[in-house]
């Protein structure tokens, strides 16, 4: 196979995430199976070694992360990938890692839950994800592909972002997008550049100071002098905002919606368009940092805002934060593995769209 | 060679290794941490691969290790420093790696990593060091806490039914074919410091050889947590963890 053509290809989701990672260069792969998204581990293993990389499947997702911090404290381009429970695993790690600020990658295809809930594909992390999960106050910078295309395209957006804020990025995806087959073209190989770092254990030279990779200040005045190092890293990541939107030119309803559900709605748009209903997107890429500035603006134009999800309204106080009364906000959605049918987000904006009639009346 | 071992006339006998720095130790008086850090930083030192080896620090009284090893070090979470370890090697494999936990870090809440690396035969040194109590958080039962032993958590002294043996996780982990060098010293005379020293050594020779991994168990004291003055501490621990916890090899290579 020919690493750099840019011929389509149908390929699962997670096997593309994979297989742009390689592309992107990662020199380590530190993860532990767990459904849906096994086919990640299973195509480093097959294909890392032979391409300049290191794979190993770990003894539990508490290692894992713990294999991710040792190598990207040492310098390496590094990722980790598991599923919502395995991610929940994970948690003291990836604060730790956030801590000490070291840039890496984690995947969480999300499956329902809560407790080993199921295998089905789910929003159910949300919370988890853009508001920190583990202890302490810190932030993931979370991407939200919502295709395969972008399964593959945002390895290379959150290495990055991971890099050039030397914290820990996370692609957010749930298990229909891991397993669904589409057609996607791969990003180049070797077009992601390094970056040099100065802070990386590898050994202390005559040249320098011992490096230390630590997330440990006894003294409380240190420790809230690395927050406050944190929190203006996350207000300078506010630049990185990313979202998409679709028909919202002249949309009096607008839908909030990322990842597959965002899929969802754009068939809605289609279906309530022909009913005459006007109604766009807005789709949020990065989760964190939040679209709040954008929701805002179009909070002023719509009459309504209907946040669709594949949980239990999560994403909700973000857009009603964003939104700050100036319309009502409504949730529809489905949890535990469940994903609402177009025409279920339809019989929403439908219902949506008859209240705003009679209050127009 | 000569004038490095004369200091204003006088016979130098014993300087600190340059690979540990200024910090002075927070170790409490009579505690073996301070002697397994010298020693560890002298081997580095004369092995001159301060440049090449990189330290995982574990979560317990030795967390600061970090602060007094002048080398580049990692600071793990709770029992996973032999998994941050192996996360280095692997990136890193031309480099040393070493990892350094107590009891509860390696033998408690870590107990599956230690296994695992060891067994995946990570190539590297994993210095445990047992005083058989938690020091850090107050003196609480350790994994390797001796039966009847008092501690603040069994104050009525270790009970079987309670709390189970202790665990001799040494002798598990030399079982594992990926256990390439597994000894037992301890810090109590300035000769078993002596053969501490040569295990150290040893265990980087055999590093460079990429045949799996090297495990030293130091049996050492806590004055603190056991509630002794450092001599009798030292006595405790002959009379007492020495033979739950024999010193010696328990695997040399085989060629």
């Amino acid at each position: 196979m020919d690493k750099n053509n840019k011929e389509l290809r149908l390929m699962k989701g997670n096997e593309a995430l994979a297989e742009s990672a390689i592309r992107a260069g990662i020199q380590a792969y530190f993860g532990y199976p767990i459904t849906p998204q096994s086919e990640i581990l299973e195509y480093f293993t097959k294909e890392l070694p032979g391409r300049g990389g290191v794979v190993l499947q770990a003894e539990s997702e508490l290692a894992a992360i713990n294999m991710v911090y040792g190598a990207a404290g040492a310098g390496a381009r590094v990722m980790t990938s598991s599923s919502s429970p395995g991610i929940s695993l994970m948690q003291e790690g990836i604060s730790y890692i956030a801590s000490a600020q070291l840039p890496c990658l984690i995947v969480n295809v999300n499956r329902g839950g809560p407790g080993l809930g199921t295998i089905q594909p789910s929003q159910g992390d949300y919370m988890q994800a853009v508001k920190g999960g583990g202890h302490g106050d810190y932030h993931l910078i979370v991407l939200a592909p919502a295709s395969v295309q972008e399964m593959a395209d945002f390895v290379f957006d959150a290495f990055r972002l991971a890099e050039k804020y030397r914290n820990p990025a996370m692609i957010l995806a749930d298990g229909a997008l891991g397993q669904m087959m589409e057609k996607v073209i791969m990003p180049e190989e070797g077009s992601l550049e390094k970056i040099e770092k100065s802070w990386p254990t590898t050994g202390k030279t005559s040249y320098r100071e011992r490096n230390i990779i630590t997330s440990l200040y006894i003294e409380p005045e240190k420790m809230e002098g690395i927050n406050i190092e944190l929190q203006k890293k996350y207000k300078k990541m506010q630049d990185e905002v990313r979202f998409e939107k679709i028909e919202t030119d002249d949309a009096e309803i607008l839908l909030a919606a990322f990842g597959l559900a965002a899929r969802i709605c754009q068939k809605s748009i289609e279906i309530a368009r022909e009913k005459g209903i006007k109604v766009g997107l807005i789709r949020p890429i990065t989760l964190y940092p939040y679209p709040y500035n954008e929701i805002a603006k179009l909070a002023d134009k719509v009459e309504s805002v209907i946040v669709v999800e594949m949980n239990a309204g999560q994403m909700v106080e973000d857009v009603k934060l964003a939104v700050n009364g100036k319309c009502p906000v409504e949730f529809t959605g489905r949890m535990g593995g469940m994903i609402s049918s177009p025409d279920e987000v339809v019989a929403k904006i439908e219902e949506v769209s008859n209240k705003l009639s009679l209050i127009n009346k | 060679m000569q004038e490095e071992n004369k200091l204003n006339g006088f016979e130098l006998v014993y300087k600190k290794p340059s690979t540990l720095t200024e910090m002075p130790f927070h170790y409490c008086p009579g505690c073996g941490h301070g002697i397994i850090h010298k020693i560890l930083m002298e081997v580095i030192e004369e092995t001159k691969i301060q440049d090449t080896t990189i330290g995982v620090a574990p979560v317990g009284c030795s967390v600061f290790a970090y602060n007094y090893m002048n080398i580049d070090m990692q600071e793990a979470a709770h029992g996973r420093a032999s998994a941050v370890a192996t996360g280095i090697k692997r990136v890193l494999p031309d480099k040393y790696v070493f990892s350094y936990q107590g009891d509860g870090d390696l033998a408690a809440i870590g107990t599956a990593e230690t296994i695992h690396t060891v067994n995946r035969g990570e190539n590297i040194l994993m210095i445990f060091v047992n005083n058989a109590i938690y020091g850090m958080t107050g003196g609480q039962m350790a994994p390797t806490t001796l039966l009847g032993q008092v501690t603040s958590t069994t104050p009525y002294g270790r009970d079987l039914k309670a709390a189970g043996y202790p665990l001799k996780i040494t002798e598990l982990l030399a079982q594992l074919p990926g256990a390439y060098y597994v000894t037992r010293q301890s810090i109590n005379s300035s000769n078993a410091v002596r053969k501490l020293k040569k295990s150290i050594s040893r265990s980087f020779e055999y590093q460079k050889l990429n045949r799996g991994t090297c495990f030293i168990e130091v049996v050492s004291n806590c004055p603190s947590g056991w509630k002794m003055t450092p001599v009798e501490s030292l006595k405790w621990m002959e009379e007492n963890m020495f033979p739950y916890y024999p010193l010696g090899d328990l695997k040399v290579p085989q060629n």
